[in-house]
């Protein structure tokens, strides 16, 4: 009986119907607290990246208080009804870069809300094994970086996944991302390394858009000065007409 | 040891009705694969994970209780069916039953660990690739009743753990010159500067060699096979 086509058949049935019942329910049921741990982490991010969130600090409520964010496309004109939590960037990231809706994050100061002091920009890329992503947070003359924020899937640990640390992050501030000629040419990670820490900080510093390398990353390196590059450039009209804003002030 | 192996074997094949929860038979199940027949020293099942994992103590913590978690129930499950299971297709009927844990585990970790299921990454997913599971369901629970494939999933799983926290404790102390991110080096006023090699795969295979080494030393081991 065991072994006939007719038990086997109705056994394998029952079973994945059973199986899909409690994975579905199991789904549906964490489903808010999933989504709730995802939404906290985003505004983290983005936090990180001015250096506003440190151990113990209320993300939610200094990210309700001092965060403006809207939709702009690549011509830098702000796209209205839509806010920034309906634009999936990993999935903008297919789209070509002409047609990408591009969330700008602009943190105001913590005593005076009327008073822009920095701008934060999503970023979304690939590394050497899979994507990577982040955040970069630029001073309110929309050119030298405040901060940045990485963050990846398979990077090699210990290599490329270094990228994630401290370390690697603080190489970027106080760099610019445009020429005195007013041209828009990123921040380079080079190639080599110059010991790490404090001693890679040094050997880059007055360069105003070259930071140490990762010594057996160059790939991922790579990766990810493309994918800031790519996402400045998309970013660049929206630069442009704020900064001539803010000049004219 | 041989003599430890062949009474683990005979508990597998005999564990008679009506005995004590945790009968010297039962309490051996989990006490085996500690030492004697660890799934990861001995039976060297488990090894991908056991490289993966390990950079830092607490993922492996975590690690280590996602697969107790699968290897429990899904041998606790297996063993309650395992009379209705039709052969022919036992190994499919295994796979899913093992897939649901996993995905059961992940989901939890994504709504309730979300930093730590963000380093597990993909390898919560792997479990179920993992051979110490599917391994101890055609082994030992396909013949055995509930209780004692429940109590040998854990003490397989734990034995998986155990290698799993040591790996990742020297790792962690010599590759980032801490434990449970705290860094013990700095502490004790030591500069100590990390070794990429603990950092990397090759590393954890290097104190996986040594572990094993250090027990066969102790308890005996001869090639006899």
């Amino acid at each position: 009986m065991r072994q006939s086509n007719v038990y086997v058949v109705v056994y394998a049935a029952i079973l994945t119907v059973v199986c899909g019942v409690l994975l579905a329910a199991t789904a549906i049921g964490l489903k808010p607290k999933q989504q709730e741990n995802i939404e906290l982490e985003r505004k983290k991010n983005i936090l990180t990246a001015v250096g506003l969130a440190s151990e113990g600090t209320d993300i939610a409520g200094v990210y309700n208080s001092q965060v403006n964010a809207y939709v702009v496309d690549a011509k830098g004109n702000k796209v209205e009804g839509m806010v920034v939590t309906d634009v999936d960037v990993a999935m903008e990231y297919k789209k070509p870069a002409a047609e990408r809706l591009l969330p700008v994050y602009e943190i105001k100061s913590a005593t005076n809300p009327e008073e822009i002091v920095n701008y934060v920009l999503p970023l979304y890329g690939y590394g050497l094994w899979d994507n990577i992503w982040g955040y970069v947070a630029l001073e309110k003359d929309l050119n030298t970086i405040k901060g940045v924020t990485f963050d990846h899937r398979g990077e090699t640990a210990g290599l490329g996944a270094r990228i994630a640390t401290e370390e690697i992050q603080e190489r970027y501030v106080g760099k610019k991302i445009y020429s005195t000629e007013g041209e828009l040419v990123s921040v380079t990670i080079m190639k080599g390394e110059n010991g790490g820490g404090e001693r890679s900080l040094e050997a880059y510093k007055g360069k105003d858009h070259q930071i140490d390398g990762m010594s057996g990353a160059t790939i991922t390196g790579k990766g990810v000065n493309e994918m800031l590059s790519d996402y400045l450039k998309m970013y660049d009209s929206f630069f442009k007409s704020n900064q001539s804003s803010i000049s004219s002030l | 040891m041989s003599t430890e192996v062949a009474e683990s074997k005979a508990a597998a094949v005999v564990v008679k009705e009506s005995e004590p929860l945790f009968s010297k038979k039962n309490r051996k199940l989990l006490q085996n694969p500690l030492d004697g027949d660890n799934p990861i020293t001995v039976q060297v099942l488990g090894i991908c994970s056991a490289l993966a994992v390990t950079v830092q103590v607490k993922p492996a913590i975590v690690m280590s209780l996602g697969v107790i978690f699968v290897t429990a129930f899904s041998s606790l499950f297996i063993s309650l069916i395992r009379n209705t299971i039709p052969s022919r297709i036992r190994i499919i009927v295994q796979l899913s039953i093992v897939a649901m844990w996993v995905i059961i585990v992940d989901q939890v970790l994504k709504a309730y660990a979300y930093d730590v299921s963000k380093q597990l990454s993909t390898y919560v997913g792997l479990i179920i690739t993992n051979c110490i599971v599917m391994g101890r369901l055609e082994a030992f629970a396909m013949g055995n009743k509930p209780w004692p494939s429940f109590l040998d999933g854990i003490g397989n799983g734990l034995g998986y753990g155990v290698i799993l926290v040591i790996v990742a404790f020297f790792r962690e102390l010599f590759g980032s010159g801490s434990v449970m991110g705290f860094k013990i080096f700095e502490a004790v006023g030591i500069n100590y500067q990390g070794n990429g090699l603990m950092m990397l795969p090759a590393g954890a295979c290097v104190i996986i060699g040594l572990i094993i080494w250090a027990q066969r030393a102790r308890n005996g081991y001869s090639e006899e096979h």
